[in-house]
């Protein structure tokens, strides 16, 4: 693919990823992309490369609130090799895109409403020139004060034209007055997590003939951004084909458009193929980041520790723009009491604009934040209770057929007291030893800690949440399957953007047609959209949408030989990669059974239909639901408030696991980010500026910081999920950071009401001054 | 020439001579950190990597002296790592792998940060840097080399060639306070010596200050507490704290986004209590 | 600046015309067409560029391309067996233990593990961990990448998988 001389043979195709791999569904499967990957000859978007390509550089605000006096750009089309400079009076089409609702500037003209927000963009012939323009363009900003408080914003002067709000949901369920004779409440933040993944923001854009553009980038959602790219630079959708490049991770910061349109507009411009690549403070100031959120919550019990009530109120701080945040704030309210039986409730949820950097997709989607306030309320309830906190949780539990705050009855399965029982079951770590070295205790490589200082705590989480859209959105996903003397040929849009689909769609294919050469072309917009990687989603929407054009395929293959033999279709059927007859009469391989014909069929698959929330937040919204439980096992240093996570016990319910290596995978990972949130990673913001975006100070686990994890998986098929299964994705990233942060109170009795958990609040906080109310009300 | 490769010291201070703006490359960790974000302009350079002589160390009964361009992870090497343990210990804290393979010692001191893990060390050892400009040779104090944050005595054209450290035949120690396990700057630290021959405590801390600060206060009382024929501190557990204390007496830090002046405060309280108490041991508390 | 000269995997390629401030990452992917180290932050804080100079494992980000003439520098394209589609017994071990899930990190991740098992042939678990304390992975949580480096331990010291 690339001669080592020149860059002139590097292509801007993405790579050729199949790899010969097998397995089946059940089976772990290796990665048809993992060969490339681990050479070196994956291409991912940042590596792609085109002849007399441009490369593009965007000019942001440096202010979270401003007003734009003037932009000249004079001194920017100076700069040597500087091809063009675009701003707002160069977007031939609509002005404004959003993932949901349109209403971020391409470039901001009038207002800037968040320190990051671009304002125009270069193209040039070396990344340095480009950047170097970018600087050189002089922006009058007349600064205004920030609106960085959440609560200020709801009641404050509208920042955005749609107003602050972004949803504003109530549910109301059961008796409004009904109380338990315990109570306790408390107030919880969550700072704002980043999703950090390696592979900064980077596509390449290059000029069609026909006038029209084709982008090939890392995303989540193709076809949403080729919608949003083709209104924004004014052509027809059938003019903008967008192709999936060489993905380095995502976690929900690529569902949004980042740099599309601005590379559509340069190399439409040019006439040149515009690359952009975003440095990694770029990466931090160009993409949503996980709300964070203040979360009020009371719960009332019966004194045996029966859920009685619920009240809750989440603010969830979204940014300067919409993007997810009106699904994110139903989720949130939603999921509020956890997977517990909660007959009474009232939930107030908001998300609303300020001028903090725009808050959308990451991992968790709303669960991450109310997760950590009802798991530090069920230890609360259970100390008022004088329960044991693993006995509170079972004795609460919801199952199959008990009711969500929504209303909607669980028709599917959600093993809650499974996933607690088998996650307390599993080993605990080793006890700590004073011969350990000292590396291993809290302070790491900066061994500030002997193991006198040492406690040790445990702690415990549950969490759960929705799979796929919900509230009643139309979701599907079209895959199309050819086979052709026993190599089949997968063609789906779904992105892979590390997660392992790629993998999923060949054991679909193998299992259902019996062969073993699966190919899986590179998602482009050619063929219908798979909706996003995201709400662990696509195993189950697009791996149904695999599993049906493979079967209509194994029916059209079986059919012919059907004909062609002379025997009934009912008595075929593929096993072992052979077409066989009941009689024995049929035996030949699927390589074999139809010589030179070509099988193609495509299918649309989707999950069973959805409703809106009503007024009152009740409505049969949600597809399907996951939990899983958390142990945490952490040594703590009281002293210098720091902490070892040294081990992460899990039970996840799974549906069924498809790729039992692609699961642990998942369920490590999401670990790891949900040990981050608990200990390190906050974007600090100071008057809505981003004051750590770099990975110097944007701390994420490294591998001295990864716990050891001991996974164990629930396997009961899900009713109507394709093979059973469920994704996986985003449990394991809900309740592991309240286990790591309930395990740290354990060990020290600080209240720990926020995440992350900072060293300060550990070791500055005077202990045993827990400030929950709990009061006996009867 | 843009980019000169000098063999020899006195070639690399011609070099510099002849460009006083290049810029002087050595591990090149913090320069390309600042290259790449587009805030240092680079018109000439003057690589050291061909210069061996900086790359070499070497001691005597009271000294080692220590070239300029050494790594971390040289200083972690088995002999030196016995002869200087606490800049073993720092420079095992900085950073990655990938990061102690590069950077030099003399690039922890030109770029003078207050969270340079080297310095506090050197601070403790009262370490002298040796410089070679056009002029000659000339040796600071460390004390009087870092000047302020980011600020040396460094003149232009000259090349710092060596930190020497005396051979101390007590007790050294370095801890520092990160909020990741591996791979963070300093929220604090602590280099602690101990010299049973002159009777002397030396305490140096970084990131809770300018420049690494020395601590003469808590440093005369500990010497005067410390049981030197037992090397025991009679006192016990309570004097180690009350070491701390009078540290972090002298501390000066600042918030910032990595953590709070508070915290920092507390936390080389904490940790120098921890050195001493590890140093000596105490009878009883 | 004129022209300069770097050695990477055994072969002396030519520079000409590159501005003076670029990093080695910059040279070697975009002048050098050799994309295999990756450029996640350019502050030798995720180690995705990682390659061997002199012997010793860097970040490319942070080595000034113009300053490196004279070194060896070998890159992942020059460390792995030529053919394509044949690997290093690490890179088989990433590829079945599950190591890989974005692969963005994996380049680096490679370079610092046949770094540690050249110093290191059996390194203890706490030794994995500090050796690759400086590749950020976001996607694999380490623990696959830690099984592969164990099962590559065991298949070279004979022994079985711990």
């Amino acid at each position: 693919m690339r001669s080592a001389s020149t860059g002139t043979t590097r292509s801007a195709a993405p790579t050729d990823t199949n790899q010969v791999t097998s397995g089946r569904i059940g089976e772990s499967a290796r990665r048809p992309d993992g060969g490339p990957k681990v050479r070196g000859e994956f291409a991912f978007t940042s590596d792609l490369w085109a002849d007399r390509m441009l490369w593009g550089s965007t000019l942001r605000s440096p202010h979270a609130a401003a007003r734009i006096v003037s932009v000249d750009i004079s001194a920017a089309l100076s700069v040597r090799g500087v091809a063009s400079v675009l701003t707002a009076t160069d977007v031939p089409g609509a002005p404004l895109y959003g993932l949901e609702v349109r209403d971020q500037p391409v470039f901001a003209s009038d207002v800037v409403r968040y320190c990051g927000e671009p304002i125009a963009a270069v193209a040039a012939d070396h990344p340095d020139s480009a950047r170097r323009a970018a600087a050189a363009i002089r922006v009058d900003y007349d600064v205004r004060t920030p609106v960085v408080d959440a609560e200020a914003a709801i009641v404050g002067a509208p920042l955005h034209p749609d107003g602050n709000l972004f949803r504003h949901l109530f549910i109301r369920h059961g008796d409004p007055a009904a109380r338990g004779a315990v109570s306790v409440e408390g107030t919880y933040d969550i700072g704002m997590q980043d999703q950090a993944f390696m592979g900064p923001e980077s596509g390449l854009a290059i000029p069609a003939e026909d006038g029209g553009v084709d982008l090939v980038v890392s995303t989540q959602w193709l076809h949403n951004d080729r919608d949003q790219v083709a209104e924004c630079v004014g052509l027809p959708p059938e003019k903008v084909r967008l192709t999936l490049g060489g993905v380095g991770g995502a976690f929900g910061a690529r569902e949004d458009v980042s740099l599309h349109v601005h590379a559509c507009l340069l190399a439409l411009r040019t006439g040149r193929p515009v690359k952009m690549v975003y440095s990694r403070q770029e990466s931090f100031l160009g993409h949503v980041h996980r709300h964070p959120a203040r979360i009020w919550m009371r719960h009332t019990a019966d004194p045996d520790g029966t859920i009685v009530s619920f009240e809750a109120r989440i603010v969830l701080d979204g940014g300067a723009y919409r993007s997810s945040s009106f699904h994110v704030v139903a989720n949130a309210s939603c999921f509020a009491a956890g997977p517990y039986r909660v007959p009474n409730a009232l939930i107030e949820g908001i998300g609303v604009r300020t001028n903090n950097p725009p808050c959308g997709a990451m991992r968790g989607f709303g669960a991450v934040q109310v997760c950590f306030a009802h798991e530090a309320q069920m230890d609360r309830l259970a100390r008022a209770c004088g329960i044991d906190p693993i006995e509170l949780r079972l004795h609460n539990a919801l199952s199959s057929g008990d009711r969500l705050l929504t209303g909607q009855r669980i028709d599917g399965v959600l093993p809650v007291a499974d996933v607690i029982r088998r996650t307390v079951a599993l080993p605990l770590p080793p006890v700590a030893s004073a011969a350990d070295d000292p590396m291993t205790r809290p302070g790491g490589a900066g061994r500030t800690t002997d193991a006198g200082d040492v406690r040790r705590g445990v702690g415990f989480a549950v969490g759960f949440k929705n799979l796929m859209y919900a509230e009643g959105y139309m979701d599907g996903s079209v895959a199309a399957c050819r086979l052709v003397d026993g190599l089949a040929t997968v063609r789906c849009a779904a992105a892979e953007v590390g997660q392992g689909f790629v993998t999923l769609a060949q054991q679909i294919a193998r299992t259902v047609l019996g062969v073993d050469d699966v190919l899986v072309a590179q998602p482009d917009t050619t063929i219908g959209s798979s909706g996003s990687t995201s709400a662990s989603r696509q195993t189950w929407m697009s791996g149904g949408a695999v599993e049906q054009a493979c079967l209509a395929v194994r029916d059209s293959l079986l059919t012919r030989v059907a004909a062609e033999r002379g025997v009934p279709v009912e008595l075929l059927r593929i096993q072992d990669a052979r077409v066989l007859s009941h009689d024995g009469g049929v035996d030949v391989t699927v390589a074999e059974a139809a010589p030179g014909v070509v099988f193609e069929e495509e299918r649309e698959f989707h999950h069973r239909v959805t409703h809106p929330l009503d007024t009152d937040g009740q409505g049969d919204a949600h597809v399907s639901l996951a939990c899983a439980a958390h142990r945490a096992v952490v040594d703590v240093d009281p002293e210098l408030g720091l902490v070892r996570v040294v081990q992460v016990a899990t039970a996840q319910d799974v549906g069924r696991a498809l790729n039992p290596v692609q699961v642990i995978g998942q369920i490590e990972g999401g670990i790891a980010q949900g040990v981050g949130l608990a200990v390190m990673e906050e974007l600090l913001l100071l008057d809505g500026r981003p004051r750590n975006p770099s990975f110097t100070d944007y701390l994420i686990p490294t591998a001295l910081d990864m716990p050891e994890v001991v996974a164990t998986l629930v396997e009961e098929p899900e009713p109507g999920a394709p093979f059973g299964a469920k994704g996986v994705g985003e449990p394991p990233v809900i309740s592991s950071t309240p286990a790591v942060v309930a395990a740290i109170r354990d060990a020290t009795s600080a209240p720990l009401t926020r995440v992350p958990v900072r060293p300060d609040d550990i070791a500055l906080s005077a202990n045993g001054t827990d400030d929950e109310r709990t009061m006996e009300t009867s | 020439m843009a980019v000169a490769f000098p063999t020899t010291i006195d070639d690399a201070v011609a070099a510099l001579v002849a460009e006083p703006t290049a810029l002087v490359l050595a591990g090149g960790t913090d320069a390309l950190v600042a290259i790449n974000a587009g805030l240092t302009e680079v018109s000439s350079v003057v690589a050291l990597r061909n210069v061996t002589e900086l790359r070499t160390w070497r001691h005597d009964r009271d000294q080692v002296v220590l070239g300029a361009g050494l790594t971390y992870t040289d200083l972690l090497g088995d002999e030196l790592g016995e002869l200087v343990p606490a800049l073993a210990q720092a420079a095992r804290t900085v950073g990655s792998p990938q990061i102690r393979n590069a950077g030099t010692i003399g690039g922890n001191l030109a770029t003078a940060s207050p969270a340079g893990d080297t310095l506090p060390v050197l601070a403790a050892l009262d370490a002298t840097i040796d410089l070679v400009g056009p002029d000659g040779h000339r040796s600071l104090l460390l004390s009087d080399f870092v000047l302020g944050p980011k600020r040396t005595a460094l003149d232009p054209g000259e090349l710092i060639v060596a930190a020497r450290v005396p051979l101390v035949g007590g007790h050294q120690q370095y801890r520092k306070v990160g909020v990741r396990n591996a791979m963070v700057i300093a929220l604090a630290s602590v280099a602690l010596v101990i010299d049973p021959a002159r009777r002397t405590v030396a305490c140096a801390l970084g990131s809770v200050g300018p420049v690494p600060l020395r601590t003469p206060g808590a440093e005369r009382w500990a010497a005067d507490h410390i049981d030197w024929i037992t090397s025991t501190l009679p006192g016990g557990l309570a004097d180690a704290r009350r070491f701390g204390a009078l540290v972090a007496d002298d501390a000066r830090p600042i918030d910032d986004h990595r953590g709070t002046a508070a915290y920092r405060r507390h936390a080389v309280a904490v940790i120098a209590e921890r050195c001493l108490r590890t140093a000596l041991k105490p009878i009883s508390s | 600046m004129t022209g300069y000269a770097l050695t990477v995997n055994g072969r002396e390629h030519r520079v000409e015309e590159a501005w003076l401030g670029e990093s080695l990452l910059h040279v070697l992917r975009e002048r050098l067409d050799l994309p295999g180290a990756k450029s996640g932050c350019e502050q030798g804080e995720c180690g995705s560029c990682s390659v061997m100079m002199d012997d010793v494992l860097v970040c490319s980000c942070l080595v000034l391309a113009a300053g490196a003439t004279g070194a060896r520098i070998t890159t992942l394209e020059g460390l792995q067996p030529a053919d394509r589609g044949a690997f290093s017994d690490v890179q088989q071990a990433f590829v079945d233990e599950g190591a890989v899930q974005c692969g963005f990190c994996t380049p680096g991740l490679v370079m610092a593990v046949h770094d540690l098992l050249a110093r290191c042939p059996q390194p203890t678990g706490l030794e994995i961990r500090e050796a690759i304390s400086g590749n950020l992975c976001r996607c694999t949580g380490y623990g696959r990448i830690f099984a592969a480096v164990e099962v590559t331990v065991a298949a070279r010291t004979g022994g079985r998988r711990r």
